[in-house]
């Protein structure tokens, strides 16, 4: 009886090795390849940011933020226009993208049940996949047409279009990781069910869902093809939304393209100060909206 | 006679929880509800503040009353039950927001503004918690940094503060040290003179220290109620003496 049943157990610990062997090896090819791929990421991040860094640096100046731009030829030119119109333009954006997308993945998350929910998830979706020129095009049809004229506005609308579906998105996951457990306890305190989902659950998935309204304005500060031709561009300061407004991404293709050495210089300096204006930003909103009490997410 | 539930069955779609249970709850005592796992001990109490609503599925029949008035039906609001029927849950729940904050929500929400009222509020119910003197310090820290016993105690607190006149608890030592439960035991029975308590609890000797009144459940039904010292010496069930005398369960 003991001697067949110690070939059993013997069996699988000579083989156990080899199994093990192979198996981290295995493991150490999958290591292998996972650090090789994020290596390659961050390579081409700093490579970018490296060249953009390089190219622009020497051109950031005190009068790339102060002034206007110049004529091709003249010393001193500057992004004022651009950099104010994109403040003003993502503000507007985020003013109708927050609170619509907020309250749509709450919606989606809370009661996303029905022909509704999956209406509203699949138009998201596909508003998700859609190429920014497509928004542009939207709002050009929508206001430029209408209104006759390259406006703010128009710009402001295209940029809400492509914030929404990832503000929806990610409020809808945030919310969903909320615990049930958190809500019966809102509930059995006498907490209506919108009580609960704005003072209780909302505030638990806050840091998740401010890091998706950053991911969308991070994306949208960027933006040229939605700009192109809604809010187009202004050679001068404008602050009105009627009027055509330049921005800092449309004002670096402009440069960029233009057959001018100077405008060059100037066309790097903007990617460099768009690139680091948007790192600092999404760092001071995290730190400033960081939850103190968070345990989840 | 604070609350009477009669002829209560909870299904969950398809699935009977708790069928045709009908028992009275005394003013001012303690209910201990005692019965193995999956007998319907939570589905009865959750169905005595409405708590059920909330799961999909769910469908009560029967009866609830609080002072003689139904809590079930069209006529009536489940968040204004909630109010006066109190919850504490098996696994501490507090907030991700200050311990001052957990405990003021609550007071909020039932239309309490102004700023002294609440402080007063809140420190009265963290003393009734038996927590005043471990978190007066730090009342502006998070209450997710408390231990598992003093979190538990917040949570009592926060359901105390709103003044309700029933408190329902479901396990709510099961996750404690034997010193965090021995707070929470002698909390219970002070308690019972300003409201009535409801508590389920599958340690048969915190039954017998808290309460008054003991209920035994098995398999969704309510086998035996009556009171403690009887229940736990001469049980008139066979079920109920297999259950106290350790034969199963
Ligand atoms: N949300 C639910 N959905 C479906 N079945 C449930 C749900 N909650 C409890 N049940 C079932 O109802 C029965 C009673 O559960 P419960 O009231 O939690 O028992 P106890 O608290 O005594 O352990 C169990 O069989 C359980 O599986
Ligand atoms: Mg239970």
């Amino acid at each position: 009886m003991t001697a067949p049943a110690r070939t059993t157990v013997a069996a699988p610990t000579r083989r156990s090795p080899t199994i093990s062997s192979s198996r981290k090896a295995m493991n150490n090819v999958m290591l292998g390849l996972c650090v090789a791929a994020t290596a390659l990421t961050l390579a081409v991040l700093a490579w970018i940011f490296g060249y953009v860094l390089i190219q622009g640096a020497r051109h950031v100046n005190l009068a790339f933020f102060t002034n206007l731009p110049a004529p091709v030829g003249e010393p001193d030119g500057g992004f004022l226009n651009a950099l104010v119109g994109t403040a003003i333009m993502v503000g507007v954006a985020s003013a109708i993208a927050i609170p619509i997308g907020v309250f749509a993945g709450i919606y989606l998350a809370e009661f996303g049940v029905g022909w509704l929910a999956w209406t509203v998830r699949f138009v998201n979706d596909t508003l998700n996949a859609t190429p920014s020129i497509v928004a542009g095009l939207f709002a050009y049809t929508l206001i430029v047409l209408e209104t006759h004229r390259f406006s703010a506005f128009a710009g402001s609308v295209a940029l809400a279009v492509l914030m929404i579906p990832t503000i929806t998105r990610t409020t809808e996951e945030m919310i969903r990781l909320v615990p049930r457990a958190l809500r019966e306890g809102a509930l059995a305190l006498g907490v209506p069910e919108w009580g609960m989902t704005l003072q209780i659950v909302l505030p638990a998935a806050a840091s998740g869902v401010v890091t998706g309204i950053m991911l969308a304005v991070a994306r949208v500060s960027g933006e040229t093809a939605a700009l192109l031709f809604t809010a187009f561009n202004n050679r001068f300061l404008s602050a009105s939304l009627n009027e055509p407004m330049s921005s800092v991404p449309v004002q670096v293709y402009t440069y960029a393209i233009a057959p001018y050495e100077d405008w060059h210089h100037q066309a790097w300096a903007g990617a460099l100060v768009l690139v680091t204006l948007v790192a600092c930003f999404s760092a001071a909103v995290r730190l400033a909206t960081r939850n103190r009490h968070q345990s989840l997410t | 006679m604070k609350m009477r539930a009669s002829h209560l069955t909870v299904r969950y779609g398809a699935k009977v929880a708790i069928k045709d249970v009908s028992i009275d709850i005394h003013a001012n005592q303690v209910l201990a509800l005692i019965g193995p796992s999956g007998c319907g001990k939570s589905t009865f109490l959750r169905s005595l503040n409405r708590m059920n609503d909330t799961v999909p599925g769910v469908s009560v029949t029967g009866q609830v009353q609080l002072d003689g008035e139904p809590i079930y039906g069209p006529e009536v609001d489940a968040v204004l039950v909630r109010r006066r029927v109190g919850m504490v849950f098996q696994k501490s729940n507090p907030f991700p927001k200050s311990i001052f904050e957990n405990v003021a929500y609550g007071l909020r929400v039932g239309g309490l503004r102004e700023r002294g009222a609440v402080a007063d509020r809140v420190e009265q119910a963290l003393r009734h918690a038996a927590l005043w003197d471990e978190v007066k310090d730090r009342l502006h820290e998070s209450g997710l940094g408390l231990s598992g016993g003093q979190q538990q105690r917040l949570c009592i607190a926060r359901a105390l503060a709103v003044e309700p006149e029933v408190l329902l608890m479901d396990e709510p030592a099961s996750a404690l040290d034997p010193i965090a439960t021995a707070k929470v035991e002698e909390l219970v029975s002070d308690l019972r003179d300003q409201l009535t308590i409801v508590i389920v609890t599958h340690n048969m000797q915190q039954a017998a220290r808290v309460s008054q009144r003991t209920g035994f459940f098995y398999m969704g039904k309510l086998v035996e109620v009556g009171e403690t010292t009887q229940i736990f010496t001469r049980p008139k069930e066979r079920e109920t003496e297999d259950y106290i005398t350790g034969r199963f369960g």
